[in-house]
């Protein structure tokens, strides 16, 4: 028995610090309920903020004859979110007992650090709960004079909770990426402040981030599902409905997405100014080809979503004064496209490297540096801006007196934007890092003005605005749905491959440079694994959100499901308003 | 449409001036000709082109031209389909080939030329082959956190050339030169292109200090890693490096080193990367 006591301890030591989970493996099992269970917050924290939006504008619309429509649409999402809440807590259980099981070292770790964090996440998420419960069953019994005022409080108090319990998540995962400074491999988790760990230096660019990419995520799922009732509509009413409510989905999923590189660029500069390894893995290292997938990525949102702006504005009279403007809008976003994704590094065989004298190509190796990538997307988000004011004001003839002038303003502002962004773009080639980097800046700064300044400008332009005719909603060709799905798959995918980039550079290390991974499962997978799991996690998940759609007709009343769009007489589904009008 | 005699020419049809620019302004044409135009300028526009306006070049690989040629791809089919009209004229004469009945010999043409084009393709692909295969390289792999330079530990992160901030500029310049052309210019060159008399023999080249993509985009710390440790300290992920540089910590001193890159910076006019305020993610793949 004396004998067998240094195995069996040698046992219980390994066994401490991982088990093994069958067929497999720990890590992957841990993934991919680490990346569902995200997929899943990230829609039921997006679609409440698009649903007490939506209220808001029912509520406050002069209109009477849109308060119903945006009210039923306000609650149609929230029905969505009944089901999608249980699935992110049997997802969140799912997680904390794998990690429990599997990884029950590093778990420790964790608690010691943020176990009053983790109380307060459990009691918020409750609160959260039952506020979703309030707010859903309570839409009829609260629906007409100060009780609606209530009402929607009550939304927006579901998005307070609901932030929160991001925020608090977000302080757990980003201690485990830029660990605060002074926290080595000897610290004991007792001698780490809670408040430290939360509010390191990753925290609040993951914050914004994520904020930002809930509601894109929350609006494109929204915009697969109307697309999905689209094409399974009975009447022309459904469809009308439907394909309004694809449209306010895409407006809300693209309008957001615009801002969101901006955000994103800010974490990679925290991930940079914290360590350099990390950022060089991240951009250089070895994962510097998953941002090629990404520019893919990207592009095909850019190229989806101006697509289904093209299409939409064949039943939009007056819009084909437009028509000739798109091919030239198509050139600058495949042109865009294609210096986004040119690699600087490129795959090449050996006669290849021997023609070209190296990995970067004597010619297209100038579109493989920042200063180019910079200046495509900043064109393509100015691009798509443009395609969405054509949309807007399709139908529209301004009278105020200084239209003239203020369209004349409005092309001046997109010239100079181009220019500057131009102008930086190639400027930035003849100048040392540090200054180019802040060259990024001014180009930024350049669009998102033009689009304050233009969209403001717009929506006094268009106040009184005669009507060139109404909008033929229900009008749209189904292939034009597709592109929704298009949208929400590719978001998904996107979402699992930045989750993956974010992670897989602290490489083996569970808290980096502070706790290592010293599992079978330590080394970084390789870019095509990593594919093959984010697929199957995507999968997973647009598989259960399928079933939630399904669930969410199938607990309705058949008149309920496809009740009329028209709310009020007179109020025929073409009348319904874009958001932004 | 009358049968060809046995033994006759084949005479296809001719397309009058009106005739072409009618075809021309179909969307069907129009893709087509977008298609292989994309394909014309991709494959050889950009392999002979800018060296007409004295521009160097060379073909593109074949990874980067199945990227291009998809994004194209997606680009015409937007095209073609973003309005109903165009839509409905692109598919017309698809349509007319798949259900014609004077179309037959379209579909049958395209029943041999289809599964033979595939055959083939998958006889490119498997066909065995002494050529090694397409590589990904990392040109800049993250550098460990610390290295032993001779023994001693160097933290990498936030390191600062120690030459810059003692003695004469000018006189490290000159040890920095001395140490270049008795190492370094051999495959770097002359010009600091990676075309010395011994880069003609490596494969990949030496790097070029020129290109805006090599030390331009690197921190001097990193610069010094590379050189003390050169090919065979390169890390594992993204292998293989296929790098001859031998590890000059076997051969320079820590100051040698740090001279010669003051060197390489002052002749090739960049500026390294600096630490701190500037952070942001630059670097590519």
């Amino acid at each position: 028995m004396t004998d067998l006591f240094p195995f069996l301890q040698a046992a219980a030591d390994t066994a401490g610090a991982y088990h093994a989970f069958p067929v497999i493996g720990s890590r992957a099992a841990t993934w991919i309920a680490a990346e569902v269970h995200l997929m899943f917050a990230a829609f039921v924290l997006g679609v409440p903020m698009f649903a007490v939006i939506t209220e808001a504008v029912g509520i406050f619309t002069k209109d009477e004859r849109y308060r119903e429509r945006y009210d039923r649409l306000s609650k149609e999402f929230t029905r969505l979110l009944l089901v999608a809440y249980s699935a992110t807590a049997i997802w969140g259980a799912v997680l904390v007992f794998f990690l429990t099981t599997l990884y029950p070292r590093f778990w420790n770790h964790m608690t010691e650090i943020f176990q009053l964090s983790m109380w307060i996440y459990v009691g918020l998420f409750f609160v959260e709960s039952f506020t979703l419960y309030l707010y859903y069953y309570g839409w009829d019994r609260w629906n007409k004079g100060r009780a609606k005022y209530w009402h929607w409080t009550l939304g927006i108090l579901l998005n307070v909770w609901g932030t929160a319990v991001m925020l608090i998540a977000n302080g757990w995962l980003t201690y485990m990426m830029s660990p605060p400074a002074g926290v080595t491999a000897q610290t004991l988790p007792s001698e780490v402040g809670l408040w430290n760990a939360i509010a390191n230096a990753t925290w609040m660019p993951i914050n914004i981030h994520r904020l930002i990419a809930n509601a894109v995520f929350g609006g494109s799922i929204v915009a697969a599902y109307a697309a999905y009732r689209f094409l399974a509509a009975r009447t022309d009413e459904e469809r009308a409905h439907y394909d309004w409510m694809g449209y306010v989905g895409n407006f809300v999923a693209i309008s957001t997405f615009i801002v969101l590189p901006f955000a994103g660029y800010w974490l990679g500069r925290e991930f940079y100014e914290y360590n350099q390894q990390l950022g060089i893995t991240m951009m250089g290292g070895f994962m510097s080809w998953l941002w090629i997938l990404q520019a893919f990525l990207i592009g095909v949102l850019f190229l989806a979503g101006n697509y289904y702006l093209w299409i939409g504005m064949g039943r939009i009279p007056g819009a084909e004064r437009y028509r000739p403007y798109t091919k030239w809008l198509l050139i600058i976003l495949i042109l865009g496209v294609i210096v986004w994704s040119t690699p600087h590094t490129m795959i090449a065989s050996r006669q290849e490297l021997e023609a070209m004298g190296g990995s970067h190509h004597p010619f297209l190796g100038v579109l493989g540096v920042m200063s180019a990538k910079n200046t495509a997307v900043n064109l393509m988000i100015l691009t798509t801006f443009l395609s969405f004011l054509f949309y807007r004001r399709a139908n529209k003839r301004p009278v105020a007196p200084w239209a003239k002038q203020g369209m004349l303003a409005q092309w001046i502002m997109f010239a100079i934007a181009a220019m500057v962004v131009l102008f930086f773009g190639v400027y930035g080639y003849f100048v040392s890092a540090i200054v180019r980097i802040g060259f990024s800046v001014y180009q930024v700064l350049a669009v998102l003005t033009t689009i304050v300044v233009v969209t403001t400008l717009d929506i006094f332009l268009l106040r009184g605005a005669e009507s060139r005719g109404e909008i033929r909603w229900g009008q749209m060709p189904e292939r034009s749905q597709y592109a929704l799905f298009i949208l929400a798959v590719t978001f998904t995918w996107l979402m699992g491959l930045m989750g993956f980039a974010r992670s897989g550079i602290r490489q083996h290390w569970h808290v980096f440079e502070v706790m290592r991974d010293t599992s079978p499962d330590a080394v970084t997978p390789a870019l095509g694994y990593a594919s093959i799991m984010i697929s199957v996690c995507v999968l997973i998940f647009l598989g259960l959100v399928s079933f939630i759609f399904w669930l969410s007709e199938l607990g309705t009343k058949p008149a309920e499901a496809h009740a009329p769009a028209a709310p009020a007489p007179g109020a025929g589904p073409a009348t319904a308003p874009a958001p932004g009008d | 449409m009358s049968e060809p005699t046995p033994g006759a020419r084949v005479r296809f049809p001719r397309l009058s001036p009106a005739e072409l620019r009618a075809a021309l302004r179909h969307p069907f044409w129009q893709a087509v000709a977008l298609l292989v135009g994309s394909y014309v300028l991709f494959k050889f526009g950009v392999r002979y082109l800018p060296p007409l306006l004295g521009m160097k070049s060379a073909p593109v690989p074949a990874s980067v031209l199945t990227q291009f040629m998809v994004t194209a791809l997606v680009g015409i089919l937007i095209y073609v389909s973003d309005s109903e009209d165009r839509w409905r004229h692109f598919k017309e004469p698809i349509h007319a080939g798949l259900v014609d009945a004077d179309k037959k010999w379209i579909r049958g043409t395209l029943l041999v030329l289809v599964p033979l084009t595939v055959a083939f393709m998958t006889y490119e692909r498997v066909r065995p082959s002494l050529e090694a295969g397409a590589q990904l390289r990392s040109i800049h792999p993250a550098p460990p956190g610390t290295i032993t330079f001779r023994g001693k530990t160097m933290a990498l992160a936030g390191l600062e050339n120690p030459l810059r901030q003692q003695g004469n500029l000018a006189d490290q310049l000159v040890e920095g030169r001395r140490v270049y052309y008795e190492n370094c210019v051999f495959c770097h060159g002359d010009r600091f292109d990676g075309l010395g008399h011994y880069g003609h023999a490596f494969n990949p080249a030496p790097l070029s200090f020129t290109d805006p993509g090599t030390i331009a985009q690197l921190t001097e710390s990193f610069v010094f890693w590379r050189i003390a440790k050169g090919g065979r300290g390169l890390p594992s992920e993204g292998t293989p490096w296929n790098s001859a540089m031998p590890a000059w910590e076997d051969f320079l001193t820590e100051d040698e080193i740090w001279s010669v890159i003051i060197f390489l910076y002052e002749q090739t006019g960049w500026h390294p990367r600096t630490w701190g305020e500037e952070g942001g993610a630059d670097a590519q793949p």
